[in-house]
């Protein structure tokens, strides 16, 4: 096969021809489990899209629920996913990160940091519910929040923190230690090689990671339950104190109604509900490849 | 133990100075269980440069981050013993490992230069150190110490890493410079480089110990024969000889370092 030989004995063609069978059948199964992915995409989309998209228009984003199919809209429900999405990125992006820098930079390396390192990772595994339910008991019942936005900010924050920690320790170790050492050998404190350094370089994988975990929040329905969104509402918040609901709950209430329009407006629901997602995970990417231009 | 470290030091320390820039006395480093450095004695005068040398892993570079402190960022090593600098132990309590690296500087063994401009780059030291005066100014005088101002003064704000290697690393070099450091520890600075690049450092250093006392690593013996006036020999953490680099080189009283220096191990 090949005109060179291999030099070993016993290296017959048979031999040959099947390791090379290997190799291209390694390489055909792969590509199918990526295939997997993409084509479920397609399928999910084309759905979606020729079933809603010709639903979304001005009025469908503007108008609230209603009985009338013709006349309901999401506007409560896309304030309420904004609302609740700005309040949680507010209240988990500085606690997260602080977390993360603590835990890489100035914590000690003893058994109760491996412990508390260990907790992080298992609060990343634990179902959403259960963090609705410990909304319902903290927030809403024992701060007194009532079944409020900030409940359910606060509840979402306590979902993605231990994602968004994990995500920013990664990217902090990232940084080479050989900058750190420079600092430090110039004089600079602690505080300077983290904030002048180590932050700067570590930012486009924290902010990655934030957003993805945003992202994740924004599709939550069950916790959200939990604390008190409710189904139907006629009004956009104009505060953190107010009611809400979110652009899933939303969908699910269409879509457990039996009459075929209702079906269409959950479809659109979805369409908007992708549109944001989108838009975050282009978020995402514009400002990783504007901090890593500044350096 | 074959050698009682007592012995061993009161042969090995020859040098003294009365007004030395770095004294240390019965210094060692523990890493763990392991000793990596072993009751050693050395006085280095100022405004000279003195070379640390030995084969991998006997304790050179473990001793140079003694003098500025960085073993503290490894959380298991424990230092006993005292680094004395005009007339305060370094290991004091009292002392602040921040305020000592601003004094002793420090360049290391590949270039390290942070993510940013010439200019930021040089300009680091001073900023968070609180500099109040003319910045541009400090950065210019700086570049030229390091011999690096002819080749960048057009183009300080572009990055640090658009330099080659030995440009990174006279950067470093002249960034240590910009915080007015007495002493500059260097760990092996010109290992990663060609010789050209090489022979820039070394003709650098040269010019450098007018002002400013040099300690540093090497792992090339021509290098230290070269550029050093003091070549300590380290040996399993051991400080073997120390003396004037010409008798090191040419006449050294230990086997061990005849046999190291002529090539004949390590």
């Amino acid at each position: 096969m090949s005109g060179l030989g291999t030099g070993l004995e016993g290296a017959s063609r048979a031999f040959e021809r099947r390791r090379r069978l290997k190799g291209v059948v390694f390489a055909v199964l792969c590509a199918a489990a990526t295939l997997v992915g993409v084509v479920a995409l397609v399928v999910l989309l084309n759905d979606v899209l020729g079933d809603g998209a010709g639903r979304v228009d001005f009025d469908f984003l503007s108008s609230f629920a209603s009985r009338f199919p013709e006349r309901a809209g999401v506007k409560a429900a896309l304030f309420g996913s904004i609302w609740i999405l700005a309040l949680t990125a507010l209240i988990s992006f500085p606690v997260s990160v602080a977390a993360a820098i603590y835990l890489e930079e100035y914590a000690p390396r003893n058994s109760l940091t491996r412990l508390i390192q260990l907790n992080i990772a298992n609060l990343a595994g634990v179902p959403s519910i259960v963090y609705g339910i410990l909304g319902l008991a903290v927030f809403v019942r024992g701060l007194g929040l009532d079944r409020s936005i900030i409940s359910g900010a606060l509840t979402l924050s306590l979902l993605v923190l231990p994602v968004i920690i994990i995500a920013s320790q990664e990217a902090i170790r990232a940084v080479p230690s050989s900058i750190r050492e420079a600092a430090y050998g110039l004089g600079a404190t602690r505080w300077q090689v983290v904030s002048h350094q180590v932050l700067p370089m570590a930012m486009p994988g924290i902010l990655t990671g934030t957003i993805l975990a945003l992202s994740r929040a924004v599709g939550e329905t069950a916790p959200l339950i939990m604390v008190g969104a409710v189904g139907f509402i006629a009004f956009t918040p104009r505060g953190i104190g107010d009611q809400f609901t979110v652009l899933p709950l939303q969908i699910y209430n269409w879509v457990s109604r039996p009459r075929e329009e209702f079906q269409v407006l959950a479809a659109a629901g979805i369409v908007v509900l992708l549109a944001l997602l989108l838009t975050m995970n282009a978020l995402a990417i514009v400002l990783r490849n504007r901090y890593q231009r500044h350096q | 133990m074959a050698t009682s470290p007592a012995s061993a030091t009161s042969q090995a320390s020859e040098i003294t100075d009365p007004n030395p820039a770095l004294e240390a006395r019965g210094l060692s480093v523990f890493y763990g269980e392991k000793q990596a450095v072993k009751e050693i004695d050395l006085v280095i005068p100022a405004r000279k440069v003195v070379a640390l040398i030995g084969p991998s892993g006997c304790g050179k570079s473990t001793l140079l981050r003694c003098f500025n402190r960085m073993n503290d960022m490894v959380s298991a090593a424990r230092v006993t013993g005292s680094v004395t600098f005009r007339g305060t132990d370094l290991y004091d309590p009292a002392v602040d490992p921040v305020e000592v690296r601003r004094k002793i500087g420090m360049v290391f063994q590949k270039p390290n230069p942070f993510p940013k401009s010439i200019y930021d780059n040089t300009a680091f030291g001073p900023r968070v150190n609180g500099f109040q005066g003319d910045l541009d100014a400090l950065v210019e005088d700086s570049l030229k110490r390091a011999a690096l101002w002819e080749e960048v003064h057009d183009r300080l704000y572009d990055s640090a890493y658009a330099l080659s290697g030995g440009q990174q690393q006279r950067l470093c070099i002249a960034r240590t410079l910009a915080v007015k450091p007495e002493v500059v520890l260097m760990d092996e600075p010109a290992s990663a480089l060609d010789p050209i690049a090489t022979q820039r450092i070394e003709e650098l250093i040269h010019e450098l110990k007018q002002e400013y006392t040099i300690v540093i690593v090497t792992h090339n013996m021509q290098q230290a024969a070269r550029i050093s006036d003091l070549t300590a020999f380290l040996y399993m953490g051991e400080l073997v000889e120390y003396g004037p680099t010409d008798t090191i080189f040419t006449n050294p009283r230990e086997e061990r370092t005849e046999a190291y220096v002529t090539g004949r191990f390590g």
